[in-house]
């Protein structure tokens, strides 16, 4: 057993033996990991090291590509993902991505409860508009865009779009959110807010965070996996981490040797 | 003498630019001058018989006809039967090519490399380049001598749905392909269905690219006449039942044509038929550039 991956105790989601590869090229290797409820974990490591690869294993979105062959098990409470169906599986766990991505042609409104509607969840008007309105209130946007709830969604600011897409993810109520990158795309105003969030987002919801950027994972991250090559190198709580790496290659990129 | 050979140069290159623009412009002229003499000729000669009857009323026999012209008269009635007789079919062709189009495009979106599908791509661009006369004989063989037992609106329309297929299947494609990828994954993330992401969130995306693909199907297909004499054949009368011959402007043109009297209707159906394929052209680009 590897003393550098640090054993979770009762996880809310556990990786064993994942790996993924594209056609034979294994992008992430016989990773084994337990994920701590109520905590933002951070995914760090070099550009390719397989951060988004793990990261889309988990709500099983590989599965769009016949060339991606994923291997081992990861259970949700307790329950294997892989047996569950997707569409149940994506309900409890969010997803945002790299760039901003709301509906086009959807309204600010129509983006948050895009879920309900287009899995066609019929529902009064009024528990839609608390939907909205809880969601849009936790990703902090209520404020600035409850006035123009008809507007497009892609009539918003960068960061005003990233915080939608949070708020859509989390309409569902999922119980992880899983995030790749969420703010490199954004200024550090927008950055910082979004910082802001996820720390409160984190009483409510599970978090999974890939980041490149080392200091984003110091500021808001309790527990962080790097990775290399593929293959998960060390695995604790952010803080010794940061201040007492275990493996050389961690401490490599740490210390900005690479990356 | 540097500066002086200098000015030469210049001189020279102002003058190769002149000739260049000037062959610039004459080619132009070339390219659109046949579209202006066409829609000049058409408008001077077809004005006169273009009037609100002409939309509603059935076209005169070739009696009628000679009586007016004998009289100086302009010649008396309309084409609704071949208006009419173009929208049964058209409509009829796009609410079978539409459908199809779109789900086969939809298919050849997300299968790109697979045998399949590269197989019925290759086919759908042979398609394309089959000759209308050819469906029209292949709807002929299939639709006339089998399903209506005589000439049909159905089996013309058939004819026109097969031309419009290929060019929906391929205007589906690429619009879909032009479409983030991460909008579907986001979509799917959400734990919709597929097809609920499909028809919810990829085809109101692309839906100008789409409709654009749609609006030059219809364009190119409404003006048709060789398919259409193998199968609609055409009528004198307001034909509304798709097993029954039917009437298309085009067709009318045609018959104008063939028919001494009627020489004066083919210049106002020519007309009406080039206003409307304008118009569907013209939508069709204003939708295009709209999506941007
Ligand atoms: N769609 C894909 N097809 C083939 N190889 C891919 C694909 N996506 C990623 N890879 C490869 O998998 C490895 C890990 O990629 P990724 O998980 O995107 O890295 P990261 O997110 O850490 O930058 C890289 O070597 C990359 O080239
Ligand atoms: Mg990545």
């Amino acid at each position: 057993m590897n003393t550098n991956i640090l054993q979770v105790k009762d996880p809310i989601l556990s990786i064993e033996n994942l790996s993924v590869a594209y056609d034979k090229n294994v992008a992430v290797k016989d990773v084994s990991v337990g994920i701590k409820k109520n905590n933002v974990t951070a995914i760090m490591g070099p550009s390719g090291c397989g951060k988004s690869t793990l990261l889309r294993a988990l709500n099983r979105l590989h599965e769009l590509y016949e060339n991606i062959h994923t291997t081992g098990t990861v259970t949700l409470n307790g329950e294997d993902i892989f047996k569950m169906s997707p569409i149940k599986l994506r309900r409890k766990t969010g997803m945002v991505f790299q760039r901003p991505n709301p509906f086009p042609t959807m309204s600010i409104y129509d983006n948050v409860i895009a879920g309900y509607k287009l899995n066609g969840i019929s529902q009064k008007k009024q528990e839609r508009d608390e939907i909205v309105e809880r969601s849009l209130r936790d990703v902090a946007l209520w404020d600035e865009v409850k006035d123009s709830l008809t507007k497009k969604g892609t009539f918003l600011s960068g960061g005003q779009q990233q915080r939608l897409c949070i708020a859509r993810a989390l309409a569902f109520n999922p119980e992880i959110i899983l995030l790749d990158e969420p703010t490199s795309a954004l200024d550090p105003v927008a950055t910082s807010k979004i910082e802001d969030l996820l720390i409160t987002l984190k009483e409510t919801y599970t978090i999974i965070m890939v980041t490149h950027n080392m200091s984003q994972a110091a500021r808001i991250s309790d527990y962080s996996l790097f990775m290399y090559l593929g293959e998960l190198v060390e695995y604790g709580k952010t803080k010794n981490m940061f201040t007492n790496p275990q493996d050389r290659r961690t401490e490599e990129y740490l210390t900005g040797k690479f990356g | 003498m540097k500066v002086v050979s200098e000015i030469d140069n210049i001189n020279s290159r102002i003058r190769k630019d002149r000739v260049f623009l000037g062959l610039v412009v004459l080619f132009s002229v070339i390219t659109v001058s046949p579209i202006i003499l066409i829609i000049s000729k058409l408008i001077e000669k077809g004005y006169k018989q273009l009037s609100f009857g002409f939309l509603i009323e059935k076209t005169p026999d070739t009696m009628q006809a000679m009586a007016a012209i004998a009289n100086n008269e302009l010649i008396p009635g309309g084409i609704v039967n071949g208006i009419l007789g173009t929208v049964l079919m058209v409509v009829l062709a796009s609410v079978f090519a539409i459908p199809v189009g779109i789900i086969t495009g939809v298919y050849l979106y997300e299968n790109q490399e697979k045998w399949m599908a590269n197989l019925t791509r290759s086919i759908s661009d042979i398609l394309q380049g089959v000759p209308s006369i050819v469906l029209g004989l292949i709807s002929y063989l299939w639709v006339v001598k089998h399903v209506t037992n005589g000439f049909s609106a159905m089996a013309g329309s058939f004819a026109l749905g097969i031309m419009m297929l290929p060019m929906i299947v391929r205007s589906t494609e690429e619009t879909l392909k032009m479409i983030p990828q991460t909008l579907k994954e986001a979509g799917l993330a959400l734990g919709i269905p597929y097809w609920r992401v499909l028809f919810g969130i990829l085809i109101p995306t692309g839906f100008s690219g789409l409709m654009t693909g749609i609006l030059l199907a219809v364009s190119r297909v409404i003006g048709e006449t060789a398919p259409l004499m193998l199968t609609a054949l055409g009528s004198s009368v307001i034909n509304t039942n798709i097993a029954k011959p039917t009437s298309a402007i085009p067709l009318l043109i045609w018959e104008f044509y063939n028919d001494p009297n009627m020489v004066d209707m083919i210049w106002s159906s020519s007309l009406l038929l080039m206003i409307i394929v304008l118009a569907f052209n013209l939508t069709a680009k204003q939708v295009a550039a709209n999506r941007k």
